[in-house]
């Protein structure tokens, strides 16, 4: 049933269609919204799980993790500060292979306070362990959070469904809200491992040698290799199931593209309507759109962008003294391509300043007519 | 293999023990006694939650675990938010008669997991929390934590702790909680008693329990029994409960040994000036004083 709802509300109403066992959150701005609307569905008696009113981020997820042990589905949500505070238990979590589902809701980290859209929050995160899944829009985010545990029940490892402030938090679009029994029938009953077992006793977390650190380690990094075709896998599922899949990546023009435009969340929708315009001036513009950033898609995007020889990124985040994470990122997956390519990074929209169609554009034109692409990204700022 | 002639015939194991010979914890250790006590009355049937602390080098390395029940060691400042996770996770799935039992060091509860602690408590969420107090960081090597008593050495306080004891269980009492008791090796059946009457309520159940580290506190390796009674004959440590954060009981009256008798044994007071002991005697019969009041005595 199609509902009018902010993507705070529809990541939401997806957690409460997974049925989890346990939620366990702490408020945070702009998340908080998502831990009002679960706290008054266990109020109403339609979570059906047990709501953790947690003293901390921190705490929350410590919750979640031995909750998940117990073999509970967990679910959480945060933002920017409490995603920071929670980073030791982050690495805890993929440790522990619990496959807890969180929703985080992009947010500029302090200093200087505010209140906006910024990724450098969740891709600080980058190399905790955790699967992360980056939204468009709100029917995304609520697609994504069904299919996240999915993935993470079936390859043991946490999930992140990335969202961004504001554009998708608080903004409301028809979101197409499935039925209980839909979702049922795509995700069936948790089923993960109960590592505390009364009949059969084990210790969980105990301190190992160096090899078997390594060996550990080892796993879970081939366990990010299986995460990248049972993402793939249950995308394509979830649309045979509710006739809406995203890809691990998207593209569109590529065939004919003199210059490719490689997104995340948001700012592609914009880019989707500039490249739009662009083409009817005459102009062959590609897009790739980034939604699964962890494990990396290395594969599907030397696919679409081994062909390419120009190549320009938007960042909505920054590696201080580097350039955007999805660029670095992108250039490091295409470092074996046998095309030569240039790649230049731009930086726009950080601190969630305003991305419109004539900034694309005009990153799009800086890129054209452009001799020389730079080491170091661009700053593109209000004209 | 063939036991020298001289050695003593090992006593016999306990049935009940939970806590398996071959452990990591130093000889003597006041805290495996500890923990073997504690165990042994709370059963097979239940779920251990550790944290960084000694209590988590005793349960053994990987592959071996000294405990023969599920234990999990979380991360240093969460004992009672991954309690609290496990018991929320067995009421949703219907088993109700499962005990969880978070264990902890003074650092891990005084000062580095009090945030956790004290929103769990607030919570009234539903475990046995037992803190093993040694009095300092030992595990890490002998440092100052909120729990070392006034004039203690440390390796971080080598001329002497300037700071007090924080009173962990007046912050406990304050939150309410069902059940909070004081414990000693040195009296185990008090001990015992006072983890069996915790099983039988419900919600957050707090448990001070003094574990003397023989190598911190420089006691030989079969004294921690023995300094242990001290701590409470002396009124150091006294013995109590109390019921609904209200319900002050002293559990056993002690003798009333001057602090000298607790003092003078260790080596970690062995600097100790006459005026020193004189004012932690002060110290000690004002606290005795303020908890007789309280119980009412």
């Amino acid at each position: 049933m199609k509902q009018f709802i902010t993507g705070n509300h529809a990541v939401a109403e997806a957690a409460r269609r997974c049925r989890p066992g346990i939620v366990a959150a702490y408020p945070i701005t702009p998340q908080t919204p998502i831990y009002e609307k679960l706290s008054e569905m266990e109020a109403s008696g339609d979570l059906g799980g047990i709501m953790m009113r947690m003293e901390s981020e921190h705490s929350s997820m410590a919750a979640c993790i031995s909750a998940s042990l117990t073999g509970v589905r967990t679910f959480t949500a945060t933002s920017s500060q409490g995603l920071a505070l929670m980073h030791e238990m982050l690495h805890f979590a993929s440790g522990a292979r619990t496959p807890i589902v969180m929703a985080c809701v992009n947010r500029t980290l302090a200093l200087p306070w505010a209140f906006w859209s910024d990724q450098t929050d969740t891709l600080s995160q980058r190399d905790t362990g955790w699967m992360q899944i980056y939204v468009e829009h709100n029917q995304e985010a609520l697609d994504s959070v069904i299919q996240a545990f999915r993935i993470a029940e079936e390859v043991l490892l946490p999930c992140m469904v990335v969202l961004e402030a504001n554009f998708i938090s608080h903004f409301m679009e028809p979101v197409d809200v499935p039925a209980q029994e839909e979702v049922d029938r795509f995700l069936p009953q948790v089923s993960i491992p109960q590592r505390f077992d009364i009949g059969r006793p084990s210790f969980v977390g105990a301190v190992v040698s160096q090899t078997q650190f390594r060996e550990f380690k080892h796993l879970s990094q081939e366990a990010m290799y299986v995460a990248l075709e049972t993402a793939a896998k249950v995308d394509q599922e979830f649309g045979s199931f509710f006739g809406r899949s995203y890809g691990l990546v998207e593209a569109q023009g590529l065939k004919d593209a003199e210059l490719v435009l490689v997104t995340s969340a948001t700012i592609t929708s914009t880019a989707r309507v500039a490249l739009q315009q662009l083409r009817e001036k005459g102009h062959k513009i590609g897009l790739v759109k980034i939604r699964l950033f962890r494990p990396f898609p290395t594969a599907q995007i030397r696919e679409l962008l081994d062909p390419v020889s120009k190549i320009a990124v938007i960042d909505r985040n920054i590696s201080l003294g580097r350039e955007g994470i999805f660029c670095a990122e992108l250039k490091a997956a295409l470092c074996n391509s046998p095309v030569n390519k240039q790649i230049q990074g731009y930086l726009a929209g950080i601190g969630g300043t305003d991305v419109d169609v004539d900034l694309i554009q005009r990153v799009v034109s800086d890129a054209l007519s452009r001799d020389a692409f730079l080491d170091r990204p661009i700053w593109m700022k209000e004209e | 293999m063939q036991q020298p002639s001289d050695a003593c015939a090992p006593c016999p194991p306990h049935t009940d023990d939970i806590m398996r010979s071959g452990h990591s914890a130093c000889p003597g250790c006041g805290q495996a006694i500890s923990m073997r006590l504690v165990l042994r009355t709370i059963g097979a049937k239940a779920i251990v939650v550790t944290v960084p602390s000694c209590v988590s080098v005793i349960a053994g390395p990987f592959p071996n675990a000294a405990a023969n029940v599920p234990y999990y060691h979380a991360a240093f400042e969460v004992a009672a938010a991954s309690a609290a996770g496990i018991s929320n996770a067995l009421k949703i799935q219907g088993k109700h008669d499962i005990p969880v039992v978070a264990f902890a060091g003074d650092g891990g509860t005084f000062d580095i997991g009090l945030q956790s602690l004290s929103g769990a408590a607030d919570r009234n969420e539903d475990f046995i929390y037992v803190c093993f107090d040694n009095e300092g960081y030992m595990n890490t090597g002998i440092q100052v934590s909120s729990a070392t008593p006034t004039h203690t050495w440390t390796g971080t306080t080598p001329t002497g702790n300037t700071r007090r004891k924080k009173q962990i269980m007046e912050i406990m009492v304050a939150h309410r909680i069902p059940y909070a008791a004081t414990a000693s090796i040195g009296f185990p059946e008090d001990l015992m008693q006072k983890v069996q009457k915790a099983l039988n309520f419900r919600g957050t159940r707090f448990i001070h329990l003094l574990s003397p580290c023989n190598t911190g506190w420089k006691i030989p390796e079969n004294m921690a029994p023995k300094v242990s009674t001290l701590a409470v004959e002396t009124h150091i440590f006294p013995l109590y409960e109390i019921i609904d954060g209200l319900k002050y009981r002293i559990t056993y009256h002690p003798k009333g040994l001057p602090v000298e008798a607790y003092l003078s044994v260790q080596g970690r007071y062995a600097h100790l000036t006459p005026d020193q002991i004189q004012s932690i005697q002060s110290e000690t019969d004002r606290s005795w004083l303020a908890l007789k009041e309280k119980a009412g005595r």
